[in-house]
């Protein structure tokens, strides 16, 4: 069946089964293979993509639930100011070790400075529990959405 | 501000950096430093993805690891897989120090697999900064010594009045000077310089460095940041097709039917055919059934259309409950090894000493779940090559067993190195390289791409192996340890402990203590294990440093002095065979250095639910001794607050924003694996996702002070030692919170309930 689907502000018509999940239209059929695979049930947030700006993990959002939503990759995240930000924090502290869960991890951070522009370690903890790092590396990702928010980048948890 | 402390030299480092001497000039003559024909700049997946920005000249080879184009810019071929753990960008480091060149004009790209231009391209063991630190630095040395012969001919100045700068020859006397790029044609043309000559180059003293000591940035984080693809399951070429496969759930078992045509029927389907096992090695090519599709999600879900009968075999009569069981018989008798370990007379010593302990102390499988999931590229051709594009930690044997299950002979197989997502030990094996070149072949010669769901990985995995420790112990009338025996209980073979579980003889405190005895008992298992990040000290580290705490609170003594006292009074000649570079007074520093960092002295002040633990490890030549702040909830939840980390990893941290990054990621690790556990039921993985199998997430990492203690000693390896004390610190600070004991793993929240 032909989907047509917005990423990244350019329009692609695919023809697949309504059930396959966006993941694989994006790695597969259309050939952007940022967005990661990790479990194929929403538990890792590897495949995290925005869909009218809110965080969506792609590996269970049917091909057939998209419709009209604007779906935004890591690929694209860098065209806005927000994902720019965070792209460089994230150089800037040289967050990543294997990098496989990066991709994800910039989405989900995009969308909360996106709704929290000075998000707290409290909002961090809870928009960012979807998104596991196998290499552990969440110092520098916490580090890197303050430095990317403009925050101070001190832990302010209970030590 | 690190301190220094000044210990003698590391005698085992300096064997195995003689044995990779020996093995290179024996693959390769000299130091493969010949200039070799241009490697094909391959970068894995890159150049067929996304092509990087090359030279406007062609560079030409200096040497087999570095090349010079005209223009001045440096290629550096990183030889050692990358999975995580920063080698590809910290190799490089050490060469191109010694080259001296302008770092600003170092790119880095990834050397395929290639034995005898590169010896061993292994990620394991934390190896590669001990096995690299000089003879990387002598490729540099030896390259940017062909440079100054260049400029030498060229004004016909003798070498010896040269000096070179960041990318430039020098000769003071006249004044001139010359890049790099103008000499790198003229410096290829030279023969490269004999062994003696570059065991006899003076290497740069570390006061001089510019780029060792200096945070370099992971070299692949600008294209990961964008999103290109560059990892193993980013890799495309031309005419792929992509493949799933199914093995059978429990180890080793063999297919006796599949309804393949009902697979095939999918539309989207291109083949689907039963593979059958190469071999007996559980890592290797098992029975199973392939489907190969358009696109992977096609070829994934018309497995469910397969209705695959299985021949089970021995291994499903075996489940976790049982091991349980045969563990608990195995310690109420003697230990069918006995004296693995044995120093004097340990159980007259328990009878006759005043305070005796027992404990037993266990822990789980564990799963290494790498987040991207196992996947190998391969195209076996017609021509009767092999290409592999394969993100694994060892390509080596995976070429062998490529080679038995097809046929091809090993030189006629290509490995490409793909960055990893992850590896902590899993891409040792190479089962997914040999599934997808034997795939590709029955599949009719054509490229295919395998990918792993994440139930496969989680479910056919070389398991870190669970263990039992049934420790006695027995204090003297002045409360010291005078005896300890461990009846440690393990699986494998017959009487043959599986990969990654054995008991290591020198475990301590033996060699520290005057009466020990360790011996063993293995339990039969059909389930394959393996190296888990810092193998077989991530769990008997656990064991040790939790019961010689509960040993310390027995003997009234502060673990912190408790532990000292111990590494104060060796009382063996040689200690810790395979050990050799243990140093008790690097140990002892390291833990005097985080009791100071962390307050230790001021822990009676914490409120109740609150304690802190402390604990040591050796392990991959590093020492390491840390503090963990743990909080107990009333109702049993606990977090980790803080971890102080002191390491001693030598007189150098060559790339420090990465060092403390493993570090950090080490501790986190360690705390997550606490919470995990992989049972076995008929045969079978019970758990099979994220759901099952928690990984640990951003708000329960702790903070963590990282502090290395700088000494005298060669640079070790960073990959694994921080992880071990990390377990038996956070399980001893629990105790000190709470009063209760942690001798099980996983933590369960209820056991901690203290109100």
């Amino acid at each position: 069946m032909a989907f047509t689907i917005n990423v990244n502000g350019k329009t692609h018509t695919v023809d697949v089964p309504g059930d396959m999940p966006l993941l694989w239209v994006l790695r597969d059929k259309i050939d952007l293979k940022g967005t990661k695979f990790g479990c194929g049930v929403a538990s890792c947030g590897a495949c995290t993509v925005h869909i009218d700006g809110k965080v969506a993990r792609s590996c269970v959002t049917p091909i057939s639930s998209v419709g009209g939503g604007q779906v935004v990759t890591i690929e694209g995240i860098g065209a806005t100011p927000i994902g720019q930000a965070v792209q460089k924090a994230w150089l800037d502290v040289d967050v990543l070790q294997c990098g496989y869960c990066q991709a994800g991890q910039i989405m989900a951070a995009s969308a909360l400075i996106a709704s929290a522009p000075k998000p707290t370690d409290q909002q961090i903890d809870e928009a960012m529990s979807g998104n596991a790092c196998r290499c552990a590396t969440y110092v520098r990702i916490r580090e890197a959405i303050k430095t990317a928010a403009g925050v101070a980048v001190a832990d302010t948890r209970e030590a | 501000m690190s301190t220094r402390t000044f210990d003698k030299p590391d005698q085992s480092f300096e064997a195995s950096r003689r044995f990779f001497l020996m093995a290179s000039a024996a693959a390769g003559g000299g130091l493969l430093l010949s200039a070799c024909a241009t490697q094909d700049p391959t970068d894995g997946a890159s150049t067929v993805a996304a092509a990087p920005a090359k030279p406007a000249a062609p560079p030409v080879d200096i040497n087999a690891y570095v090349a010079i184009s005209p223009d001045g810019s440096i290629r550096i071929m990183a030889k050692n897989p990358e999975i995580g753990q920063g080698i590809k960008t910290m190799l490089p480091m050490l060469i191109a120090e010694e080259l001296d060149a302008d770092w600003s004009k170092v790119q880095i790209e990834q050397g395929i697999s290639d034995q005898a231009r590169y010896g061993n391209q292994i990620a394991g063991g934390s190896f590669a900064t001990p096995q690299h630190w000089t003879p990387h630095r002598q490729v540099g040395a030896a390259a940017r010594l062909m440079l100054m012969q260049a400029a030498a001919a060229k004004w016909s100045v003798p070498v010896s009045e040269l000096s070179t700068g960041p990318s430039v020859v020098r000769h003071a006397a006249s004044k001139r000077e010359i890049s790099y790029g103008d000499l790198a044609t003229e410096a290829s043309a030279l023969p490269a310089p004999e062994k003696a000559v570059i065991d006899g180059l003076k290497l740069k003293d570390a006061k001089d460095y510019r780029i060792i000591g200096k945070s370099v940035k992971n070299w692949d984080s600008p294209r990961i940041v964008r999103g290109e693809p560059i990892f193993g399951i980013d890799v495309t070429v031309p005419g792929m097709k992509y493949a799933s496969f199914e093995k059978c759930p429990v180890f080793g078992g063999k297919v006796v039917s599949a309804d393949l045509e009902a697979a095939k029927a999918v539309p989207g389907v291109v083949d689907a055919f039963i593979v059958r096992q190469v071999g007996s090695d559980l890592m290797g090519l098992l029975d199973g059934v392939a489907v190969v599709a358009d696109d992977w999600w096609t070829a994934k879900e018309a497995r469910k259309k397969l209705n695959i009968v299985w021949d089970e075999g021995p291994t499903a009569s075996q489940s976790t409950t049982d091991y349980d069981r045969q563990a608990a018989a195995f310690a109420k008798a003697a230990p069918k090894v006995a004296n693995l370990r044995n120093d004097g007379d340990a159980a007259s010593a328990l009878k006759s000493s005043a305070k005796t302990l027992e404990a037993s102390y266990s822990y789980p499988f564990l799963v290494h779940a790498p987040l991207e999931p196992q996947n190998c590229t391969a195209h076996a051709k017609a021509d009767g090559t092999v290409e592999i594009w394969a993100p694994t930690q060892n390509p080596g044997p995976g070429r062998a067993m490529v080679a038995a299950a097809t046929g091809v002979p090993a030189d006629k197989i290509t490995i490409r190195l793909i960055r990893c997502g992850g590896g902590f030990g899993r891409r040792l094996a190479n089962d997914y390289m040999v599934e997808a070149a034997a795939i590709s072949k029955q599949a009719g010669n054509i490229p295919v791409k395998l990918v792993w769901t994440r139930e496969d990985d989680m479910q056919h995995n070389p398991y870190r192996p669970a263990g039992y420790h049934n420790f006695k112990a027995g204090l003297d009338k002045d409360n010291k340890l005078v005896a300890l025996t461990n009846h440690f209980v393990t699986f494998g073979a017959g009487e043959k402990p599986g990969n990654s579980a054995g008991l290591p003889p020198a475990e301590f405190p033996a060699g520290y203590i005057p009466n020990t005895n360790y011996g063993f008992s293995v339990i039969p298992f059909g389930v394959p294990t393996g190296p888990l990040r810092a193998p077989t000290s991530n769990a008997v580290c656990f064991a040790y440093q939790s019961f010689l705490d509960e040993v310390a609170h027995a003997a009234g003594k502060d673990p912190l002095d408790f532990r000292l006292e111990l590494l104060a009074s060796p009382t063996a000649p040689a200690p810790t065979p395979g050990r050799a570079s243990f140093s008790p007074k690097r140990m002892s520093d390291a833990l005097r250095i985080v009791a100071e960092r962390s307050g230790w002295s001021r822990r009676a002040s914490l409120p109740k639910g609150v304690g802190m633990g402390i604990a040591f490890y050796y392990s991959h030549q590093g020492h390491f001794a840390h503090v963990a702040k743990v909080k107990v909830q009333p109702n049993g939840q606990w977090r980790v607050l803080k971890v102080w980390v002191v390491g001693d990893i030598g007189s150098q941290i060559i790339n420090p924003t990465n060092a403390i990054n493993q570090v950090q990621g080490s501790v986190i690790d360690g705390i997550g694996e606490m919470s995990q556990k992989i049972t076995i039921d008929r045969g079978r993985t019970v758990q099979a996702n994220f759901y099952d199998m928690p990984l640990i997430r951003m708000p329960d990492a702790p903070q963590i002070d990282v502090h290395f203690n700088v000494t005298d000693n060669s640079p070790t390896g960073l990959g694994e030692p921080a992880l071990p004390p990390v377990l038996p610190a956070v399980a001893n600070a629990i105790f000190a919170a709470t009063g209760k004991r942690i001798r099980s793993l996983p933590v369960i929240p209820a056991d901690l309930r203290w109100a």
